[in-house]
């Protein structure tokens, strides 16, 4: 089917920032951002017709550094969050800053991307998070279900919680917590989770995950060892509350019930090198999304542990028992392993407007849009 | 005679027939007179003296019956001459004379006959006159004695009716002096002891009392005797109960019991009650032996006290019961059984106990020994009591036994896999203290596979003593068939097979990743020992056991092909793993090393770093390593100068290829460039992938590994130019060192040629060192 055909998008740079503008519900539209060392680095904006089957781009221009992750605000399409690499005296620290983009290139106000004359138009910084004094920011993660005025980043051992004011003009630090322990910790990712009121929020530092509160932040709950090595993504199940998928070196990715923590709930092993992203699926939390540096982006149909374990009975009441129960319950599987990729994938995420869509990115700058096959997107809606 | 005259007439008949008809019938009537005289005796001589003479109705024929003168006279004058006639008179008158001399002869003669008799009749006639005076004389007297002997008869009636009277009730008197006595003597049997006699007395009495008993004197006898019986009754359950003798005693207690007419239901149960104690008796002592006191005697003797003594009595007891009680029907057969089922299971209970604390032993003939005993005493109940079942618990018991034997054997064989493994983990570990790499890995796995085969055996003819056809319960169906194919074959040697597996893959998924928890040489070690159990040893052992026993059971069994399977996949899965291990070590070095480092702080560098020169180290020992175990392998056809050949490639004319490009302003060429030039490798790279069973394949897994980690590594760090160069160092270093170990060195080249393109992207001064520079720092390192 020409649908389900990937189509690819190639970027100049390395890149390993991927994003898809959260706030935006109607567009299919992901933000990559580059990473160079010498020229400098960009944020495509880059809007996919579905229709058309055709991707439409904005560069933006993010001149402070290379980018090394990036978030969209979950509120106000025009706001995003990037983390950065700075070069300063001989060191390199990565910072945080909230960027506003330009108007322009807000829907309604599209501009022709060929209009070469005009220089890519630049980011518009609206704070920057923090001084640099914590560390090395290695993450920024918006509140999910909020106005978009609550940030928290991830420095070093520092986990940071920002209030944007004045809007987002300028962050104050509302709370902060560290993690002390023997040797350097580091936290390497986390997530906020939607649940909870969104007052829960999951690192990863070496091979542990926690968990924090973030009214008092303290830890919740800490799963060691969660991998065999390092933990390089997690995500929450946006429609169970307990559950968190955690990926790592040890080639696994792991689901877990952060209520028992001694044990992952599933492991699947499906990768043959690191994984370096997990995703859930917004609407069908069975659908997960990872991608690893063996260049595959794999697409699993976690239905055993999903919301949905037996298909979606809510409307299926009226049908006949006899034909629920002659329905085998579907297994785990893996739908489809991409192959697009000739490098390793750094990031990989589902479009916030159509959730039969999903992004991944390689470090050749290569951007692949694939579809849920569309055998399994009936029969999961059917 | 008779035959003679009948011989006679039919052979006269023929010869006078041609006489002619007129002949024929006076001659045929003649035959039939001389018949009917001859039936009537009348003298041969009368009949011979005429032989052809005339016929007797002839009336001319002198000495004929018929004679008429006349006729006789006519005769003569007409047919005879005259001198003839004269002839005839004279004749005739001679012989009248002699016959008239004859006649004075005998008339004389007879004269005097007659007279003496005349005489002898008087004188008769006398006699008879007197006798009969005598006679009638006699004929009074008896008259007179006759009366007088109906005379006496009729005095003595009387007597005779009161004499017999008086004998009958004598006899009714010594009856009754017998029941008067009877008290007494019964009292005096049961003080004597002979409870026999009473019992015969009381029986002889019972009947007469019982019919009397309306009378009050014979009442009171009853009641004395009821009385005494019931204390002979007593008495003899008090010896019953006493129970001091023996069996049979008690049987003969129980009889006379019987013969008073104790109900046999209450007797039965005492019967068993007693013998139940008797019997519990013997289980408590076997229970005591089995008590906690540690030198309990073996199990040999254990089975036999309870076969000698508990079995026996059961035996005894139960005989005795239905030779006494076998006419009270089935239902105190029943009874019989009910109880030896009951006593049989607590004796089971107590055996197994026993049999139980001998699992921990390990001496099998005794214990199959004891078996054999305890299952053959067992027999003997079991065909007296069908019913009780006690034969099929017997072979339960021991087929129990024999399959937690087996399940012990199992666990044995086990704990000494277990066991050699721990040994070898203590070898693996002790050397490297002492400073020695690699202590005879080959030696350790030859050591592990020949005691775990030792061990094999070593169950294997143990348990081949619960087959052994002296033993009294080998020809049971189930040591006959289960036994030895689900037993056996299947519980025990797959069982420990699959096991092994078990184990050895459990070392796979240990979750102490960062490599503490197993050494990787015993990785290494158990791989191989799958392997080579997946070769030869398992179809040897399942080989010599089908042989050992003879596995006839139709039950399906696993083939040799899935067990090789299974361990060929568990050899694989170790290997791999093995790999996984031993290639994260070396990432975790070369990780720390490219994580740690302050890249755009670095002074040009001088040496190859320490790292590399461990990484090249390490991974020489593991070449070493699995050179013990695995054979080499198949890499591709190189040349001897390979390293140096492909260096040129890589350091100058590629180097060169990819890094001039980044010198022009043109960023889209750079990346082009870098993913056209990997289109060019086609295969795409499976870092984690299958390993093979030879050393090139597991070497190239864990460098393959190693060097995408430090790949990763450098992607996520920023470098200066002394960085790039480093790395370009390293690089070159471990590219001169490491292409010998791999399958497909230009894997290598590829892998660092990546490592240092991305160093150089990271790199936002990219100054690439000399490569004459890079290969003397390398040499001089």
């Amino acid at each position: 089917m020409e649908d389900d055909a990937p189509v690819i998008y190639g970027l100049e740079f390395q890149a390993r920032a991927l994003t898809p503008q959260t706030a935006e519900t109607d567009a299919i539209r992901f933000l990559v951002g580059t990473q160079s060392l010498k020229y400098d680095n960009q944020i495509h904006v880059i809007d996919f017709d579905d229709e058309n089957n055709i991707i439409n781009k904005n560069v933006l221009l993010h001149q402070a550094g290379e980018i090394w992750h990036i978030s969209a605000s979950p509120a106000d399409k025009g706001v995003l969050a990037t983390c950065y690499n700075k070069t300063a005296d001989g060191k390199v620290v990565t910072c945080a800053a909230v960027w506003r983009m330009p108007a322009e290139l807000e829907p309604g106000g599209h501009e022709s991307p060929e209009d070469a004359a005009s220089p890519a138009h630049a980011l518009e910084l609206l704070c920057h998070l923090g001084p640099a004094a914590h560390g090395s920011t290695a993450c920024v993660a918006w509140e999910p279900a909020g106005d978009g005025k609550r940030v928290i980043s991830l420095a070093d051992n520092h986990i940071l919680l920002w209030d944007l004011q004045e809007s987002s003009s300028q962050a104050v630090l509302a709370s902060s917590a560290s993690l002390e322990g023997k040797g350097q910790l580091k936290f390497t990712t986390g997530r906020w989770s939607p649940h909870h009121n969104c007052t829960q929020v999951a690192t990863a530092n070496d091979t542990a995950v926690r968990g924090w509160d973030t009214r008092t932040m303290s830890q919740i709950y800490c799963i060691e060892s969660a991998h065999g090595q390092l933990v390089r993504d997690l995500d929450f199940n946006p429609n169970k509350q307990y559950y968190l998928a955690s990926c790592g070196d040890d080639c696994r990715v792991k689901f877990w019930d952060t209520r028992n923590v001694t044990e992952p709930v599933k492991t699947l092993e499906e990768h043959s090198h690191w994984v370096w992203g997990v995703r859930y699926n917004h609407s069908h939390d069975q659908l997960v999304l990872t991608g690893s540096s063996d260049s595959r982006v794999i697409l699993s149909n976690m239905v055993s542990i999903s919301s949905e374990p037996f298909g979606h009975l809510v409307d299926d009441d009226d049908l006949s028992e006899q034909e629920e129960r002659s329905q085998e319950p579907p297994q785990d599987s893996v739908i489809a392993t991409y192959e697009e990729h000739e490098d390793s994938v750094y990031a990989v995420d589902w479009s916030s407007a159509d959730p039969w869509l999903f992004a991944s990115l390689s470090y050749d700058g290569r951007l692949v849009i694939n579809r849920v096959p569309r055998a399994l997107k009936y029969h999961i809606l059917l | 005679m008779a035959a003679a005259a009948a011989g006679r007439g039919p052979g006269c008949g023929p010869g006078d027939s041609p006489e002619g008809p007129e002949a024929e019938a006076p001659e045929r009537r003649r035959k039939a007179h001389g018949m009917l005289k001859l039936y009537y005796g009348l003298s041969e001589v009368e009949a011979a003296g005429r032989p052809a003479g005339p016929d007797p109705l002839d009336p001319t024929d002198l000495n004929g019956a018929h004679f008429d003168p006349e006729v006789y006279l006519d005769k003569l004058r007409r047919e005879c001459p005259l001198a003839q006639l004269m002839d005839s008179e004279t004749d005739m008158v001679r012989q009248i004379r002699a016959l008239d001399s004859d006649m004075q002869t005998l008339v004389y003669e007879n004269y005097n006959k007659f007279i003496s008799a005349t005489d002898t009749i008087r004188k008769m006639k006398n006699d008879f006159r007197k006798m009969e005076d005598e006679m009638d004389r006699l004929a009074t007297n008896m008259a007179v004695i006759t009366d007088f002997s109906a005379r006496i008869s009729a005095t003595l009636q009387d007597r005779h009716e009161r004499i017999t009277k008086l004998a009958g009730v004598h006899a009714l008197l010594r009856k009754l002096q017998f029941l008067f006595e009877l008290p007494s003597r019964l009292t005096k049997c049961v003080e004597l002891g002979a409870y026999g006699q009473a019992v015969r007395y009381q029986g002889r009495a019972r009947a007469v009392l019982q019919q009397y008993q309306h009378l009050p004197s014979f009442r009171a006898i009853q009641d004395d005797c009821q009385v005494i019986t019931a204390r002979l009754a007593q008495q003899l359950r008090q010896r019953f109960r006493e129970g001091g003798s023996g069996a049979p005693e008690q049987a003969e207690c129980v009889e006379l019991l019987l013969a008073l007419g104790e109900p046999a239901e209450e007797l039965c149960e005492e019967f068993l009650a007693h013998g139940r104690a008797r019997l519990e008796e013997e289980l408590r002592s076997l229970e005591a032996e089995l008590g906690p006191s540690p030198p309990a005697p073996d199990v040999l003797e254990f089975t036999d006290r309870g076969g000698s003594g508990f079995v026996g009595g059961l035996c005894q007891v139960a005989a005795a019961y239905q030779e006494l009680f076998a006419a009270q029907g089935p239902a105190s057969a029943e009874k019989l059984a009910a109880f030896a089922r009951e006593l049989g299971s607590r004796y089971f209970a107590l055996v197994e106990r026993r049999l139980a604390q001998e699992q921990g032993g390990s001496d099998n003939s005794l214990l199959v020994r004891a078996l054999d005993r305890f299952h053959r005493r067992l027999r003997a109940p079991g065909a007296l009591l069908a019913a009780a079942g006690l034969a099929e618990a017997a072979t339960e018991i021991v087929e129990r036994v024999a399959r937690e034997r087996l399940g012990q054997h199992l666990q044995g064989l086990q704990s000494a896999f277990l066991g050699c493994l721990t040994d070898v983990r203590q070898a693996l570990a002790a050397p490297r203290v002492a400073g020695k790499e690699g202590p005879g890995l080959a030696e350790l796995l030859a050591n592990v596979a020949s005691s775990t085969l030792s061990h094999i055996k070593a169950s294997l003819a143990s348990v081949h003593l619960f087959t052994a056809k002296e033993v009294s319960f080998s020809n049971k169906p189930y040591f006959r068939g289960e036994f030895c194919s689900q037993g056996v074959r299947e519980s025990l040697i797959v069982g420990f097979i699959r096991s092994m597996c078990q184990t050895a893959q459990n070392f796979c998924e240990s979750p102490g990743e960062k490599g503490g928890a197993t050494p990787p040489a015993l990785l290494l070690l158990l791989s191989r020992l799958c392997l080579d159990y997946e070769t030869a040893t398992i179809s040897y052992i399942l080989t010599l056991t089908d042989e050992q026993f003879l596995v006839q059971d139709q039950s399906p069994l696993t083939p040799v092909s899935t067990l090789c399977a299974e361990a060929r996949e568990t050899a694989r899965r170790l290997l791999t793993h093995y790999v996984k291990l031993q290639g994260l070590v070396i990432s975790q070095m070369l990780r720390k090393s490219v994580e740690t480092r302050d890249w755009l702080g670095t002074l040009e560098p001088r040496n190859v770093r320490a790292v590399m020169k461990r990484v090249v180290e390490d991974t020489t020992a593991i070449d070493v390593q699995v050179g013990l175990l695995y054979e080499e392998g198949v890499r591709k056809a190189q040349s001897s100068d390979s390293s140096k050949r492909t260096f040129s490639v890589y350091s100058s004319s590629r180097q060169q290829g990819r890094y001039a490009p980044s010198y022009t302003p043109s960023a889209p060429m750079d990346t082009n460039l870098l993913s056209n030039i990997q289109k060019l490798f086609s295969e795409r790279i499976d870092v984690f992938s299958p390993v093979e069973f030879n050393k090139v394949s597991v070497l190239t897994g864990i460098i393959k590994i190693s060097l995408k980690t430090l790949l990763e590594c450098v992607r996520l760090r920023t470098f200066g130019r002394f960085g790039l160069q480093q790395v370009q160092v390293d690089c070159h270093f471990l590219q001169l060192y490491l292409w010998r170990f791999v399958a497909d060195e230009e894997l290598v080249h590829l892998l660092l040629d990546e490592v240092v393109a991305s160093a150089a992207l990271r790199c936002p001064d990219p100054v690439p060192m000399e490569p004459s520079v890079v290969e003397v720092i390398c040499e001089r390192g």
